[in-house]
């Protein structure tokens, strides 16, 4: 089976990457393994940030919702429950679908796979009850279900104080936040709506031991010094769940089967696929996109996907070159506006970085 | 145990009723929202051990619940290794807590 273009994973990075390529004419392949597209756009019931073209004050659920209906209307093919298992020399992707392989030939490949929680290991650490904030973010939002009464949550990030807060709003108590560096790493609104709930912050604590026997039943935090848990300073409460917010990596196995070129770059991640300006990597037709490109967020995401679709449909003809500088820019100038202020900048600097190294390979 | 379902929320809105069917874990019939995943279910019903590891029999729950994990697997209808947190229930689905790599009876 022959396709122009096949996007594996079907999150906010790979549906704006379909729209876009679709839309200039390009016959699209989404694939993804998930029942139902979207991502993790659908377990975020917040407000995203930015400006209006950023879709500030919109929620997650809603983008995509409506990224879904946009994938409909332009003509993209979608196949879901269906896992790609392989990338081969000359672009063959290897997909198990409906309990057998296909393989289906690429022109172009967009590989935005996302990206993983990080685990933090520590006695006790493999409890049930202790589980990534994202799980426990798919539960209270997506299954509707608490995964538990008194939580803890350990990372006082975007992720770690935005999941505190929902669950929160879906009737959990949150005994606290653990957070090892002396201030919040989250921005200052969200963690402010903490503050006035009176969920204590617990800066310069990490989480030293889940106690329990099939299940956690008590968490141990204490001081955290030089990156030493400080003997004697150990404060012991009853939860019955510990979240981890200690970050993601980029999901990027495919790429590395591909022979992609990877670098660590710790402030997005660690081990990651290089790029170029355009989102493409150094296996000519092989692009990257989303987490799996870099751990940002859900808006960085969707453009890093129109600007590889926008640059797919220009390499395959479907784009004059005076249309796709114009559309680039704009999507470039989005980004931009995307990485600055104390947060963003770090990222920008680690992304020039990373399209500088792309660039060279 | 019903109260661990997020039936009221201040965003979602409330909790439309859905059609139900039965499942059995571990011999005990529970009551599933068709459609939903096996581990909304078992976590509705304060069921947190999903397996027990093969070494040392540790238990086991949910970890990642977006299937890259695969710390939640189960035995369901005699199949090992099956990802709970994103195989939706089916009416009459049989659940079995996993010892170790677990047997296939099918």
């Amino acid at each position: 089976m022959k396709k122009e273009v096949v996007i594996i994973g079907g999150g906010p990075a790979g549906l704006a990457a379909a729209i876009e390529a679709a839309k200039c004419g390009a016959q699209v392949l989404l694939i993804d393994e998930n029942k139902r597209p979207g991502g993790q756009l659908f377990k975020q019931i917040h407000k995203f940030f930015g400006s209006k073209a950023h879709n500030a004050g919109i929620r997650g659920i809603d983008i995509g919702r409506q990224l879904l209906k946009e994938t409909e209307e332009c003509g993209v093919e979608v196949w879901l429950d269906s896992a790609v298992i392989g990338l081969f020399a000359d672009k063959k992707v290897a997909v198990l679908r409906n309990g057998t392989t296909v393989t289906v030939e690429a022109e172009k490949i967009l590989i935005c796979t996302g990206g993983a929680e990080n685990p933090l290991r520590f006695p006790g650490w493999t409890l049930p009850g202790v589980m990534g904030a994202g799980a426990a973010q798919t539960m209270i939002n997506v299954n509707r279900v608490l995964p538990g009464k008194r939580v803890l949550m350990v990372g006082s990030g975007n992720v770690g104080v935005i999941v505190a807060y929902q669950l929160l709003q879906a009737g959990a108590n949150v005994v606290g936040i653990v957070e090892g560096m002396p201030k919040i790493g989250a921005y200052g609104v969200h963690a402010a709506k903490l503050r006035r709930a009176g969920v204590p912050f617990f800066l310069g604590h990490t989480i030293a031991e889940a106690k329990g026997t099939e299940k956690v039943e008590k968490a141990v935090i204490a001081k955290f010094e030089n990156g030493q848990i400080v003997k004697g300073t150990e404060l012991e409460t009853e939860v019955d769940v510990i979240c981890i917010a200690v970050g993601l990596r980029p999901l990027s196995e495919l790429a590395q089967m591909a022979g992609v070129q990877h670098d660590f770059i710790p402030e997005l991640g660690g081990w990651m696929p290089l790029h170029d300006g355009d989102m493409e990597t150094n296996v000519p037709g092989i692009y990257v996109a989303g987490d799996t490109a870099g751990v940002e967020e859900a808006n960085t995401a969707m453009d890093e996907g129109r600007l590889a679709g926008v640059s797919i449909a220009h390499t395959l003809g479907y784009l004059k070159d005076e249309e796709t500088v114009q559309k680039k820019n704009e999507i470039k100038d989005r980004l931009n506006a995307l990485r600055q202020g104390p947060f963003g900048e770090r990222r920008l600097n680690a992304k020039q970085r990373v399209i500088e190294k792309g660039e060279a390979v | 145990m019903e109260d661990l379902r997020v039936t009221k929320h201040p965003i979602l809105g409330d909790q439309e009723p859905e059609e139900l069917v039965e499942i059995t874990v571990d011999g005990k019939t529970l009551t599933a929202i068709k459609g939903e995943m096996i581990a909304a279910v078992l976590m509705a019903n304060g069921i947190k051990v999903h397996r027990h590891t093969h070494k040392s029999h540790e238990p086991r729950g949910i970890f990642c619940g977006i299937g890259q994990c695969t710390d939640c697997v189960m035995t369901v209808n005699g199949r090992p290794n099956v990802r709970t947190c994103i195989t939706p229930v089916e009416a009459g689905m049989v659940i079995e807590t996993q010892e170790g790599f677990g047997k296939r009876r099918v």
